[in-house]
């Protein structure tokens, strides 16, 4: 068992379709001024900064060198983490160990994007397998709408609850100052918008950001001389699935994030996640995951999501609010966007959220979802236990 | 006067790139393209029939050595029809929509295929419905040999 370790300090950019006026570098290091603020710490005082987005979009590799300057990494212990549309999480996870390892007291974890750079396409191509999966690749939509076909003839749920999901976090999303995409739509305006692949709809779908996130972990002994209210580390969890998309039995039943819940709950003393969490912060890249995914982590169980649905259970002033940032439907910098779900979560227990915040929340769980359906869990307290 | 500000650098890069098949899809393709043949490997411990095959279980991490032929006819498991072009990677091209893709449970199989259906306003177009593929005459070694997947009932 390592140290007890926290989450001191958040920051994030604006994020938006294009930032014009910052290059690469630029962008980061506003998030990590932010955070470096927030933590109301020096960069003289981090002792190890982790970096990572999703390779390919902008062409080019060495971002973490280019970068070094800007992210604080000079001098110091820096390395490079790329995990795809995991890579957030991924970067929360390593600073978590790096820190409770006891080998480093402080650890910036940085994720970014700045998609508009590069052809989204071809990034997203490029992780297709090329003897089986590029010759027939069809984008995310096309996988989701697939899935999203199957799911809604098992369950009956339908397009109309979909539309409740998108409806939902963009209203959330225009309570976010940070979040992408702050527009005022209704259930006529999902129901009306192109459909990209039956069932998934323009409006079902995540925009493509830009946009980066910091958020600073220090070890229990540093976390108590902050002056900030620390969110403590309960669990994480990583989870892989084999290489192929078709290769899951059934897709959106997220296989992946199911067995990370429950080793995750184990380590958090969590029996029934609907009661004991108080808000979640789901990786949902489209309508039809944040349906079919929170089933996986033993919310909405047979049968039950309709109603939490319909209810406004999921809502910012529901039972188990779920994405009050406005989630990833409103904001989409790929390499950032599961470390935002892991700063949101945090800012959610330190009171920072703002107009976007739930009310006293102690346990809060966030998760990052990536190819080929990889799922990973990172739970926060707000004392130890 | 206004100062006219320097916003952006633009670059156009052509890459090429050359990916080796390797054991598996190589064995594979081979029949596809010369006996129009469906191969899979299968595992000898835990007897998982792979499609795409290849050359590692990993429930087991065992080397996958026996092959075995599955289909050609399959049942169709999920499917969405795709509205929105999309660049067909090979080509570099557009594709022209809309058109159907499919995941295919071949026969024998016990992982399903990724790939195009028919396109069909006849309402047989389901999940559950028997398929085959349609091989092209001209067949190069891709898993585009295979041009579609047609209804069969």
């Amino acid at each position: 068992m390592g140290r007890n370790v926290a989450i001191v300090g958040t920051g994030q950019t604006k994020h938006q379709a294009k930032h014009k006026d910052l290059n690469i570098v630029e962008m980061i290091n506003q998030a990590v001024i932010r955070c470096l603020f927030d933590a109301r710490i020096s960069i003289d005082d981090v002792d190890c900064v982790l970096i990572g987005n999703m390779e390919l979009f902008e062409g080019i590799n060495l971002s973490d060198m280019w970068a070094a300057e800007a992210s604080g990494a000079l001098n110091r212990c820096g390395i490079k983490i790329t995990t795809g549309g995991t890579t957030g999480t991924s970067l929360a996870n390593a600073a978590y160990y790096f820190t409770a390892s006891g080998l480093f007291d402080t650890v910036l974890a940085i994720g970014w994007q700045k998609l508009s750079e590069g052809d989204t396409s071809a990034g997203l191509i490029s992780a297709t397998d090329p003897i089986w999966e590029r010759p027939t690749f069809a984008a995310a939509f096309g996988i989701f709408g697939a899935c999203a076909s199957q799911y809604m003839a098992e369950t009956g749920l339908t397009m109309e609850h979909a539309a409740m999901v998108a409806v939902k976090a963009r209203q959330n999303g225009r309570k976010n100052p940070y979040a992408h995409l702050q527009i005022d739509i209704s259930l006529q305006d999902v129901r009306e918008s192109p459909v990209l692949a039956h069932p998934i709809r323009v409006l079902d779908m995540c925009p493509a950001s830009e946009g980066a996130c910091a958020v600073l972990f220090a070890c229990e002994e540093q976390a108590k001389k902050f002056p900030g209210r620390p969110a403590w580390v309960a669990a994480t969890e990583t989870r892989h699935d084999s290489p192929y998309v078709s290769d899951p039995p059934t897709f959106m039943d997220l296989r992946t994030l199911r067995v990370a819940a429950e080793s995750a709950y184990k380590k958090a003393g969590i029996s029934n996640p609907m009661k004991e969490l108080d808000v979640i912060e789901l990786y949902e890249p489209v309508t039809w995951a944040e349906i079919s995914y929170l089933p996986a982590l033993g919310i909405g169980l047979d049968g039950g999501m309709a109603g939490l649905i319909e209810g406004g259970a999921l809502a910012m002033d529901g039972e188990l609010p779920v994405n009050p940032s406005g989630g990833v439907l409103c904001t989409n910098p790929i390499g950032a966007t599961a470390l935002i779900r892991v700063a949101e979560a945090a800012m959610q227990i330190r009171g920072q959220a703002g107009e976007h915040q739930v009310p006293e929340v102690k346990t809060a769980l966030a998760t990052g979802f990536g190819g080929n359906w990889w799922s990973d869990i990172m739970i926060l307290k707000s004392s130890l236990s | 006067m206004e100062m006219k500000p320097v916003r952006c650098i633009s670059y156009k890069a052509d890459l090429v790139y050359r990916y080796s098949a390797g054991k598996a899809a190589s064995r594979f393709l081979v029949d596809l393209r010369d006996n129009k043949k469906i191969m899979a490997t299968r595992c000898q411990k835990c007897g998982t029939t792979y499609i795409p095959p290849r050359s590692v279980c990993g429930q087991c991490f065992v080397t996958l050595n026996e092959w075995v032929e599955v289909g050609p006819q399959g049942t169709l498991t999920r499917f969405t029809v795709v509205q929105f072009p999309f660049w067909d990677p090979i080509s570099g091209s557009q594709r022209a929509v809309p058109y159907v893709l499919g995941f295919i449970h071949l026969d024998g199989a016990d992982l399903p295929l990724q790939h195009y259906l028919e396109k069909s306003d006849s309402g047989d177009l389901k999940v559950g419905a028997r398929v085959e593929p349609v091989f092209k005459t001209e067949r190069f070694g891709t898993l585009a040999d295979i041009e579609y997947f047609r209804i069969v009932g």
